[in-house]
């Protein structure tokens, strides 16, 4: 046991381990407090779709080449949020089908463009390493692990002060907006966190992979706890327990660091499915 | 000056109008049913209303002392809040966001409403509760101590009983005509003519539009027409 512990130490020696494990806690704990919402509101699909968008973005500023990607995948995932968003609340075009056209479309055209404009010799390790994030978190630039920090505490702040009317408009929009409550806008705010969330954790699991980062820890948190702060924190908890652990899992035994997180949230889920099954059970009896 | 002056209202969807020419007041204090059948247009009416939805024509004129925002409101239950975790606390308190603008947190005062709307309704020991788990009636019970907490002055409730018990279904309405003798003014949907028994006004929607007192409904066509087509009892 003495011998695993220094070998984790020794890991940690190194810079690139230091800064994966500063962002990759930071990127897991914001994803997991839109969780919630997301799966509540029926929005997972926005999720999903908005990271092929990323996917799409991040593909256009390889071939452009520019070193730092955000710049323009950021804003492009935002504004695809944005669209979604108001798209799902229209009735009169159907929301699921808006995501799906929009989502498949930005991840054929990305690929498209990475193979017509290849910037290295190796285009699908290149496209493999986007989709399932394998290294990337373990080659971030000083500047990226800054802005992965700024943007994940900026999250994370944004996200407390509005913590109460996030709650209101999940739980009865229509109710929040009739007494008052800046619905649109809020709806909007959490729209704009979903897409900065989601480019921040393009490097940590890949953008096939992110709705899993926000939505397992949630559901799993869902199982057992009864109420909006109980679930919300501990599923944060769980989120950054996975993180943690995964990438600790990965660096140790070699193995890609998105599947080896999801893997251990899919674990807890289970976990927590089977908690919260004996906990209804003692009840009844 | 009545609380709330229709005048010459088109409701409707998509520039379909369903009710055209609306024009009644409610009065502070008053107790209005809106009875009709289905697709007769009381929600969409509702949802005008509470500003959700806008007006094909005319206005809804306020008195000056209430807002739009002054309207407590309790909707029809959506499939969302069936598996949605939170307490029983967490829910009667959001009813104060309303007039919180952009202050992120709860006030005392607001924490001490919410309190005190938690035992008007006879709430205390299921404050800490989750709302999913909750009989239908108390998860009403719940909806209505969150309107109470956004308004004081006029409660509209959306068809509040529907699927509860007839055991529940009345003490719900005796809560709700209690709060009316506290001076809310009350303004309900129902397709139930039970809902009439508290009531002092009636607006019917259908081919033939009613508004006046509840005395004068009782001996109206709209009433009869409603009784033979089987209102629900």
């Amino acid at each position: 046991m003495a011998e695993f512990f220094q070998m984790i130490a020794s890991y940690f020696e190194f810079r690139f381990v230091q800064y994966a494990f500063i962002v990759g806690i930071l990127i897991a704990l914001c994803s997991s407090l839109l969780g919630v919402t997301l799966v509540l509101k029926r929005f997972s699909f926005i999720g999903d779709g908005l990271s092929h968008m990323a996917f799409g973005a991040m593909a256009v500023a390889a071939v452009v080449g520019l070193t730092n990607n955000m710049i323009i995948s950021m804003p492009v995932t935002i504004g695809a949020a944005i669209l979604l968003l108001r798209s799902s609340q229209n009735s009169r075009i159907k929301g699921d089908a808006a995501v799906a056209m929009l989502s498949v479309g930005a991840l054929a055209m990305g690929y498209l463009l990475m193979n017509l404009f290849p910037t290295s010799s190796n285009v699908s390790a290149d496209v493999c390493t986007t989709l399932f994030g394998s290294v990337s978190i373990l080659t971030l630039s000083t500047v990226e692990v800054w802005l992965c920090i700024g943007l994940s505490i900026a999250t994370v702040i944004i996200f407390v002060l509005f913590y109460n009317k996030i709650f209101a408009v999940t739980f009865d929009e229509n109710f929040a907006r009739a007494t008052g409550v800046k619905a649109t806008l809020y709806n909007l705010l959490i729209a704009i966190i979903t897409a900065v969330i989601i480019v921040l954790a393009m490097n940590l699991v890949g953008s096939l992979l992110i709705s899993a980062l926000i939505i397992f820890p949630a559901l799993s948190a869902m199982r057992v706890f009864k109420s909006f702060k109980s679930v919300t924190i501990s599923s944060a908890i769980i989120s950054v327990f996975a993180a943690a652990s995964g990438l600790l899992l990965s660096i140790v035994r070699g193995t890609p660091v998105g599947p080896t997180i999801v893997a251990v949230d899919i674990v807890v889920f289970f976990a927590f499915l089977l908690v919260g099954f004996i906990i209804s059970r003692a009840r009844k009896a | 000056m009545p609380l709330l002056s229709f005048e010459n209202i088109s409701i409707g969807y998509d520039n379909h109008p369903i009710v055209e020419n609306l024009s009644f007041d409610i009065e502070k204090g008053d107790y209005l049913t809106i009875l009709g059948e289905n697709g007769a247009g009381k929600s969409t009416l509702l949802k005008t209303m509470l500003g959700l939805i806008k007006p094909l024509s005319g206005k809804i004129v306020f008195d000056k002392k209430v807002k739009r925002t002054d309207i407590g409101y309790l909707p029809q239950q959506t499939v969302v809040q069936r598996d949605f975790p939170a307490s029983v606390w967490e829910i009667v308190i959001s009813g104060c966001l309303g007039k919180s603008g952009f202050r992120p947190f709860y006030t005392k005062e607001e924490k001490a409403l919410a309190e005190a709307n938690i035992k008007k309704l006879g709430l205390e020991e299921l404050k800490n509760r989750c709302y999913r788990e909750l009989s239908g009636g108390q998860q009403q019970r719940v909806l209505l101590a969150r309107a109470l907490c956004s308004s004081d002055k006029i409660l509209v409730l959306d068809e509040p009983v529907t699927g509860l018990d007839p055991k529940v279904t009345i003490q719900l309405y005796d809560i709700i005509d209690s709060l009316n003798k506290e001076g809310i003014t009350i303004i309900m949907i129902s397709h139930d003519l039970h809902a009439l028994k508290h009531a002092n006004r009636v607006l019917h929607l259908g081919h033939e539009i009613f508004f006046g007192k509840k005395e004068d409904y009782l001996k109206s066509q709209s009433y009869q027409a409603f009784m033979d087509k089987g209102g629900e009892q």
